[in-house]
């Protein structure tokens, strides 16, 4: 069930929450909508399934237009980022909560829930409250409680946004799995660049209510339509108009043509990756991420003098996207007294 | 050093406390107790079992069986309205919801009074109607209605507030309409709230003396609750009996609160 939404506005107060939003989700597949807190992307995600009521345009799933259908007739199986488990009733309880809305007989029932309990790695646990599973089990639990009623389309809003670090990559390397088996048109919303890249297969950047660009990771990475992707999908320096990878930064111990002298400011490991830190001659602060065997071979230490050249930078002319700006220019290509360049990660 | 005097100072703190308590509220319950069975068990109860004494509580419990499942339902969708629905006229109708605890008893039997007075708003075209409100059920039951408003909507509230919307939110994406949700859902997240108001409201009615002797007219045997029998036998210099009633409604009280706990620990076992 392919999703689709067109010309959507929503307004809360003073606040445009969405601007004008259209996007395509195709009938199957995996999407990220990704943006910083207050983008929009939870908003679009609510008004798809009907939780929030837009002011403008519409909602269509599988080519219907649903805008005016109440939340319980939409069919959208919906995952809160603080799991909503109903405090009162057992897991099992909670799994075949739409089950017994739709009046489904108590074998079936049982049946059914035993099968997503299993699916979900929870069935020895049936007869707990959520109060005493953990976040990870709790989040599990309102998932199996979402697919029961064999959800038309799968929403997450944030839904490993409360959970801590390692449990957060298992999840998600099983949620890419549980995909690949049901193929249940999924939208799930985050802030973490790196996890939308790791679970989904297309990602719709968001930005004060509006979609910056939608496409695959590698699009989005190698074809950042302005400024604000290409600081969003991966860490960036800015060299005056210019925007490189730090991996994309070149350090030689000898000067060549269009190289640039630095001074290394400091150097920290950070495992198979190494972040160093640079001075321009004026001023600017860079840095560049070498593998440790780049490292070691270079022999780096801090104060040294070193020279930098990018293989690649991309310039954006206001929000209109450059052709191709690979390779276009160097730092040397900087107006002179352009000194507010600076290291920008991020967000 | 410093832990010893922590521990004096908690004891001294409770031993506050307990004073305060027995002093101002275990003291005079003690009294009621020890001067009802003073003289045996006869007198007492000879006296709640004469046909006002039995009138009285009868009436009483009708008070509690209908102003307290009005206040039930009224409290509940009121509360519901105050957190669920934000619109301006909440603070308004907040305020009109703790009129009953500002104002005196006393104040809202005269207000009634006057309302459904033979010269009232209402009293006349009532009255036409064939339909009497003062010195009759009627009255009393609105003013017993009036004055335990408060309570459900005040305990629910704030559980309200706690639980948030997003556990409705999943009923309503799992296919709950909006009845199921609040049954399913809802309900059962409040319930001891609701039921602490509910204990509350029925205490409040039970108790109520200043609004309802005022339209009652206090007719013995007619529209005379517990706490108006109860005043009645003290001036009549009847204290038998006066002792006897105010101990049956403390225990009137004190079962729907033991109700309540016993059903609290069911459920939490």
């Amino acid at each position: 069930m392919g999703i689709t939404v067109e010309g959507a506005s929503k307004r809360f107060g003073d606040f445009q929450a969405l601007n004008d939003v259209s996007i395509d989700v195709p009938n199957g597949s995996l999407t990220a909508l990704l943006g910083p807190s207050g983008s929009g992307k939870s908003t679009l995600l609510r008004a798809i399934a009907g939780l929030e009521n837009l002011d403008g345009g519409r909602v269509l799933i599988d080519d219907e237009d649903v805008s005016t259908k109440p939340v319980q007739k939409r069919e959208v199986g919906f995952v809160f980022q603080h799991y909503a488990a109903f405090k009162h009733m057992t897991v099992y309880e909670n799994v075949g909560f739409g089950l017994k809305i739709r009046k489904w007989e108590k074998d079936k029932i049982s049946e059914r829930v035993h099968e997503l309990l299993r699916l979900v790695q929870l069935d020895g646990l049936a007869g707990r409250y959520p109060s005493q599973l953990s976040g990870g089990q709790r989040q599990r639990m309102a998932l199996a409680r979402a697919l029961a009623v064999q959800p038309q389309v799968l929403l997450l809003d944030e839904p490993f946004g409360a959970l801590d670090a390692k449990v957060r990559k298992d999840l998600r390397a099983w949620l890419r799995n549980l995909h690949e088996e049901m193929h249940v048109t999924t939208i799930f919303v985050t802030h973490d660049q790196e996890e939308a890249m790791d679970v989904a297969e297309q990602l719709v950047v968001m930005n004060e209510g509006r979609v910056e660009q939608s496409g695959t990771a590698d699009e989005l990475y190698e074809q950042p339509a302005n400024e604000f992707v290409m600081t969003f999908v991966g860490e960036v320096n800015r060299l005056g108009e210019h925007f490189v990878r730090p991996h994309d930064m070149e350090v030689a111990l000898d000067r060549d043509e269009n190289s640039e002298e630095a001074m290394v400011q400091r150097i920290v490991q950070l495992g198979f990756e190494v972040r160093i830190e640079f001075a321009l001659a004026d001023g600017t602060e860079i840095w560049a991420q070498l593998t440790r065997a780049e490292l070691q071979k270079l022999e780096l230490r801090e104060k040294q003098i070193v020279y930098v050249r990018p293989r690649q930078t991309k310039v954006f002319s206001g929000d209109v996207p450059s052709p191709d700006g690979r390779g276009a220019s160097t730092p040397h290509d900087r107006k002179p007294g352009d000194g507010n360049a600076e290291v920008s990660a991020a967000v | 050093m410093r832990t010893a005097n922590g521990r004096r100072g908690r004891w001294s703190l409770r031993a506050l406390g307990l004073g305060y308590l027995t002093v101002l509220l275990l003291a005079p319950l003690v009294v009621i107790f020890f001067k009802t069975f003073e003289h045996g068990l006869a007198p007492p109860i000879e006296a709640v079992t004469s046909p006002d004494g039995l009138h009285a509580l009868k009436l009483s419990l009708l008070m509690v069986a209908i102003a307290v499942p009005l206040n039930t339902i009224f409290g509940v969708g009121c509360a519901l309205l105050l957190v669920r629905h934000r619109w301006k006229g909440n603070a308004v109708i907040d305020s009109i919801i703790n009129l009953p605890f500002a104002i005196s008893p006393i104040v809202i039997g005269l207000s009634l009074f006057l309302l459904y007075g033979t010269k009232g708003w209402f009293g006349p075209a009532l009255s036409e109607a064939g339909i009497e409100i003062l010195f009759s059920v009627p009255g009393m039951v609105l003013a017993s209605i009036f004055v335990s408003v408060p309570f459900v909507v005040r305990e629910t509230v704030p559980v309200l507030q706690e639980i948030g919307t997003e556990q409705e939110q999943a009923a309503s994406t799992l296919g709950a309409n909006a009845w199921q949700t609040f049954r399913r859902i809802t309900l059962p997240a409040i319930r001891w709230g609701v039921a602490y108001g509910i204990v509350l409201t029925t205490a409040r009615v039970l108790g109520e003396f200043g609004a309802v002797s005022i339209v009652s007219g206090q007719i013995s045997g007619e529209t005379e609750t517990l706490p108006l029998f109860v005043e009645k036998q003290f001036t009549n210099f009847n204290t038998a009996g006066a002792y006897g009633a105010s101990v049956l409604l403390a225990l009137l009280a004190l079962t729907t609160l033991l109700a309540m706990n016993v059903l609290k620990r069911k459920e939490d076992a």
